[in-house]
């Protein structure tokens, strides 16, 4: 397992557009925190509560969510539309071993990256706004679930391009399931309706990011719901790449 | 107590099916695939050369019967790259990836240490190359880079696709005594051509197969013997007469074709019997075209 891991980590450090979706991502949640930060402050009677500072800090992570998914998407698709799937499946024939390897690799180079994003977009947010203060936990807590909240669209996208194997199909699908119906989902009718809503993909996956709850979910258990999503979309997909012809 | 069993053959097929929805790539194919020797794998396009090698490779699943390499399915192999090494496609690479980033990914997976890639890169001839990004290569480029992953892990069996179509004179005499080097070296060399001439130089044996289905599984020189027999073929618009004369012809509609008889012999009979001829031909097919006659039925399309 530790070989197919090396060879993960090898294909997903040596091609350019990788290492360039991840210095944009890290660029993206900067430049959101600094325009954030900008036109909180001018919008703003007072001084921006600490609170307010850090969360607006982290609104890139609207778009950052997407590039995560798209980066999960590629790290298969790519191997599905030039074929080159075939040449991993015969170094590593056990195929739920190179998705693990895929998911390990794609965790741990996201986690880093993103806290990084995350921690540093707090950092801008919090020196342009200069809110009169802020809690140190508070910090701490929100680039931890930031990192965490965009590692798991990253893997959604990892599942999702597993299960459709191509780029734009798979693409298109985690848009639509994380960001298009969600906001839709709000507009169901009655109890029932509100429910399902609240425990919908990144409306329950966000709460971990905002530290807030919504009337169903509490952070934590929203994360947790959200990760419930993503292992659907990667056990379809593990499922059916076992019994595909690749 | 264990039981002896004689050496694993390097690649068996038995009876190996393969449907995709209503087509039938694959038909009941059993065959084995012997060490030391270069065996061809010789049949039209959409034969089902390429399937049944994904299939060995364990890429795709047989719809029935199996396939094993050294007595065991790939899939169960623990470093598949040290014992068997394969080129299907070479441009089924990712272009964005340098040759050596690309071998060493590979190389990695199997646990086989990185100056082997180096190696490698300097037996196809690609060393110079070895940063550039694979999306610029030529096919010939292309293909020596699939070769280099096939080499890598010191496999005692080697599979190979085509891998002489679209290259150039020097390419295609390169790989062919590449593949003479490695079945001298006593490993398995398994290769697929729907080109009998290129078979003919490079292979000991053939399996010849058509629409999914086993033609011949023979050696080479007894394939050339056999397909290679010279006739007579003889035409007359009395052919009826004529061939109860020769006794020895095999009568087909519009001719007779007689082995063993001489033309002149025949001649001499036929004026004796005063029967005319049309045509009196001396025929000594070539390689290709015994083998275009043994798969004529088992083409896809014809033109
Ligand atoms: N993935 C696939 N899906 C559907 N049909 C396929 C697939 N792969 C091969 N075939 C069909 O199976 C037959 C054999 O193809 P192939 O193995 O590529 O032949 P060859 O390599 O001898 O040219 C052809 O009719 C081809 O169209
Ligand atoms: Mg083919």
């Amino acid at each position: 397992m530790i070989d197919v891991i090396r060879s993960e980590w090898i294909k997903m450090r040596s091609v350019r557009s990788t290492v360039w979706t991840l210095v944009g991502t890290v660029v993206l949640m900067l430049g959101f925190a600094a325009l954030a930060g900008a036109s909180n402050r001018s919008m703003a009677e007072g001084p921006v509560p600490g609170d307010a500072a850090v969360g607006g800090s982290l609104s890139g992570g609207l778009i950052a969510a997407l590039t995560m998914a798209a980066l999960g998407v590629l790290m298969i698709s790519s191997e599905y539309r030039t074929e080159a799937i075939r040449v991993s499946l015969m170094a590593v024939p056990r195929r739920l071993t190179l998705l693990s390897a895929k998911i390990i690799v794609f965790t741990a180079v996201s986690l880093v990256v993103c806290l990084v994003a995350s921690a540093g977009a707090i950092a801008v947010g919090l020196a342009i706004m200069q809110p009169p203060s802020v809690e140190a936990a508070d910090v701490a807590r929100s680039a931890l679930g930031s990192a965490l909240y965009l590692t798991a669209c990253g893997l959604f996208g990892l599942g999702l391009g597993t299960l459709i194997r191509h780029t734009a199909g798979a693409i298109v699908s985690a848009i639509a399931l994380m960001l298009v119906l969600p906001p839709l989902t709000t507009q169901l009718p009655g109890a029932w309706g509100a429910t399902v809503s609240d425990y919908f993909t990144t409306n329950a996956g966000q709460l971990i990011v905002s530290n807030h709850a919504n009337q169903s979910l509490g952070p934590w258990s929203g994360f947790a719901v959200y990760l419930a999503w993503v292992a659907v979309a990667m056990l379809a997909g593990a499922v059916l790449m076992r019994r595909r012809d690749a | 107590m264990a039981i002896m069993l004689g050496p694993m053959t390097a690649i068996r097929t038995t009876d190996l099916t393969k449907h995709y929805g209503k087509t039938t790539a694959v038909a009941g194919l059993s065959f084995d695939v012997e060490p030391g020797q270069v065996t061809g794998f010789l049949g039209p396009n959409g034969a089902g050369k390429s399937t049944t090698m994904r299939m060995i490779l364990g890429l795709d699943h047989p719809s029935g019967g199996s396939a094993l390499v050294d007595g065991t399915p790939y899939q169960e192999l623990r470093h598949p790259l040290r014992k068997v090494g394969a080129l299907l496609d070479a441009k089924a690479v990712h272009g964005g990836r340098s040759a050596r980033n690309h071998l060493l990914a590979i190389a990695a997976s199997n646990g086989i240490p990185a100056v082997r890639v180096e190696e490698v890169l300097e037996i196809v001839g690609l060393a110079a190359v070895a940063r550039r990004r694979v999306g610029g290569f030529s096919l010939g480029m292309a293909q020596r880079l699939g070769i280099a992953a096939a080499l890598l892990g010191d496999p005692e069996i080697l599979i190979f696709d085509e891998p002489v179509n679209g290259l150039d004179p020097d390419g295609i005499l390169w790989i062919r005594t590449l593949m003479r080097d490695l079945a001298a070296e006593g490993r398995t060399v398994f290769v697929s051509s729907h080109l009998m001439s290129e078979m003919a130089q490079t292979a000991d044996h053939l399996i010849v197969i058509g629409k999914g289905r086993m033609i011949a599984d023979t050696s080479v020189r007894e394939f050339i013997g056999r397909s290679s027999q010279s006739y007579v073929r003889v035409r007359s618009p009395r052919l009826a007469e004529v061939a109860e004369l020769v006794k020895v012809g095999e009568l087909h509609a519009d001719h007779l074709r007689v082995t063993g008889v001489s033309p002149l012999e025949i001649g001499t009979m036929t004026a004796r019997a005063g029967l005319p001829l049309e045509e009196l031909t001396y025929v000594k097919p070539s390689l290709e075209a015994a083998y275009m006659e043994l798969t004529k039925d088992s083409l896809e399309y014809t033109s």
